[in-house]
């Protein structure tokens, strides 16, 4: 089990009296698309933002390339290749489009107090490479003449593409998306199943939290489905979605 | 130049110093400081104590790091926490520098204040030519701090300042270290304070407890709302309107004699409150925008729609 991509063993956070992860264990591959799905509440968004350092979990282990990551701060989760996305969409509102990918590349000189004054010419110089790339990426989700528009701006499907293109700017190992299809107009939705696609063809992992199923189908090679903060089923699409147990824990929500 | 306009000078100049700073913390980072007159007494006493035994610069110098190392302290303290511990613990830290300026008289001359400071350049300045030379120093040291701090500002690391404001889970979550990026977001206002503390003074030459009231902090938030939260060019118009707002009001006794001393002084803050909402409803973001960086910058021949 060792060789896993990224291990999740155990996994406990409460959050009052609320369990949201309550013993949750399962693993992600590398270069696939891994689906977690579930009912409302049944700890996906908590998982994410344990495996982000965003939640320090109570018990449990994250290991990531056999490493053991459990507990580090999100700083250091991103600097290994853990990135994600929001369920809620969290552009940065001051910045531009332009800026808000401008921002993600690590290692920028200038971000260095003493680097911003001193080391000009080098920042300079980083800068125009970061925004080569920011402008590749913002022509590839199609928000390229939206570059110099406030982030606020945006439609919510269009924050969404910002959040990926933003994360893909941190060339990331693993990429977590936490509903990237919720409040997505279809044809948006659509650009992000392709997206997803083209980006795995070129050896990118994804965590993908979705309650749209045609989307989890559309692009997931493997899903685990939550339930109570637990791993309920395990498998692919047409065998999680087909077993009695799934169907009884997103029926017993609706009870 | 007369006495008057001098004394004017120098005043906008310790107010855009301390507005410069606390537009690099609360107005860039997002940090509040309600602090802000400990921090400029902090550095007026460090020159004070210092400067006679050490020369002027090394005692302003001593003075910045001073406050630079203080504010780190804070900030490593508070914000762990949350935005609002460093309210209560900047408040905290304003009375207990009162306090100690005031008890403290083996070092601070307690409420006597410490007289005959030294100014810079005394040994060059012509005698009653002073005011001449603390004016170019006043003014040099203002430029100086508005050119390192507008680096700053359009530099990454400013970026990264204010995307820490919007959201700092955003930016730990792109891999930002926050934390680092406040503490010295807010050393480096500290320093800037205390050498608005400095330049305080060395013109007057003469500090007590009393110079160094909240209302400078209460001065130095109204300059960077007027000016435009993270504008280093807007923090210095709202400064600068501030004071002529304060020192034309002044006048206001010569116009109508019926007024006492106390009732003018309530009415002038009044008159500088009606201006910064007024100003607010015309212009929610200040006077000047905070600066951007455009795409166009790297790509010029690209006609962006947006
Ligand atoms: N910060 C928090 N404070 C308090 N309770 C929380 C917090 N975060 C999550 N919870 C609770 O933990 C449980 C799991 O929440 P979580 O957001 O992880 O679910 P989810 O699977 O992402 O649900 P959804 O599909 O609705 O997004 C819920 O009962 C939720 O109310
Ligand atoms: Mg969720």
């Amino acid at each position: 089990m060792s060789g896993a991509f990224l291990e999740v063993s155990g996994l406990v956070k409460h959050y009052g009296g609320v369990a949201a992860l309550d013993g949750c264990s399962l693993s992600l591959r590398k270069g696939e698309v891994t689906g977690l799905i579930g009912p409302n509440g049944a700890g996906k968004t908590t998982l994410l933002n344990a495996l982000t350092g965003l939640a320090k979990p109570e018990a449990g282990t994250v290991s990531f390339m056999g490493a053991d990551v459990t507990g580090l701060p999100a700083h250091r989760m991103a600097a290994l290749g853990v990135v994600r996305s929001f369920q809620i969409v969290r552009e940065l509102s001051s910045l531009t489009v332009f800026e808000n990918l401008l921002l993600a590349p690590p290692h920028q000189i200038g971000e260095r107090l003493l680097g911003a004054v001193i080391s000009r010419r080098k920042w300079w110089a980083q800068e125009h490479v970061n925004a080569a790339k920011a402008r590749t990426l913002l022509e590839r989700v199609g928000l390229w003449k939206l570059a110099d528009q406030s982030s606020a701006a945006l439609s919510g499907g269009q924050k969404k593409l910002l959040e990926v293109a933003r994360a893909l700017l941190l060339e990331p190992r693993l990429l977590l998306l936490d509903e990237p299809g919720a409040g997505v107009s279809p044809p948006l939705r659509e650009e992000i199943i392709r997206l997803v696609r083209e980006l795995k063809a070129e050896g990118l992992s994804f965590g993908i939290v979705e309650h749209d199923m045609h989307l989890v189908g559309e692009v997931c090679d493997h899903v685990h489905v939550l339930a109570e903060g637990r791993t309920l089923v395990s498998g692919s699409f047409a065998e999680a979605t087909s077993d009695p147990r799934v169907v009884e824990a997103y029926l017993g929500l609706a009870a | 130049m007369s006495a008057y306009l001098v004394t004017l000078v120098i005043l906008v100049s310790v107010a855009a110093l301390v507005g410069l700073a606390l537009n690099l913390q609360w107005g860039l980072a997002g940090l509040v400081n309600f602090g802000v007159s400990g921090f400029v007494a902090l550095g007026a006493y460090g020159v004070a104590i210092t400067a006679p035994h050490i020369g002027w610069l090394p005692a302003m110098i001593f003075s910045a790091l001073l406050c630079a190392a203080i504010s780190m302290a804070l900030a490593l303290l508070s914000i762990r926490l949350e935005e609002n511990y460093l309210a209560i613990v900047t408040i905290g830290f304003g009375e207990i520098v009162r306090i100690l300026l005031l008890n403290e008289g083996w070092l601070t001359g307690g409420a006597l204040g410490i007289a005959d400071i030294p100014r810079p350049f005394a040994a060059i300045t012509p005698p009653g030519g002073g005011d001449g030379v603390i004016l170019a120093f006043a003014i040099a040291l203002v430029a100086l701090v508005f050119v390192l701090l507008e680096l700053l500002v359009r530099s990454p690391f400013g970026r990264v300042l204010r995307a820490v404001r919007d959201d700092a889970t955003v930016a730990s979550a792109l891999g930002k270290p926050v934390l680092a990026l406040r503490v010295r977001a807010f050393a480096v206002g500290g320093a800037v304070m205390g050498l608005a503390g400095a330049l305080h003074a060395f013109y007057l030459t003469y500090i007590d407890p009393s110079q160094f009231t909240p209302i400078i902090t209460a001065y130095a938030f109204m300059a960077v709302i007027a000016g435009g939260r993270g504008s280093n060019l807007g923090l210095l118009l709202g400064a600068g309107s501030i004071m002529a707002l304060l020192e034309a009001t002044r006048f206001l006794k010569d116009l109508v004699p019926s007024i006492d001393g106390a009732q003018l002084s309530a009415l002038r803050l009044g008159m500088i409150g009606i201006g910064i909402v007024l100003l607010l409803i015309l212009r929610p973001q200040g006077l000047v925008a905070e600066p951007r960086r455009r795409a166009t910058e790297f790509f010029p021949n690209a006609k962006g729609e947006g």
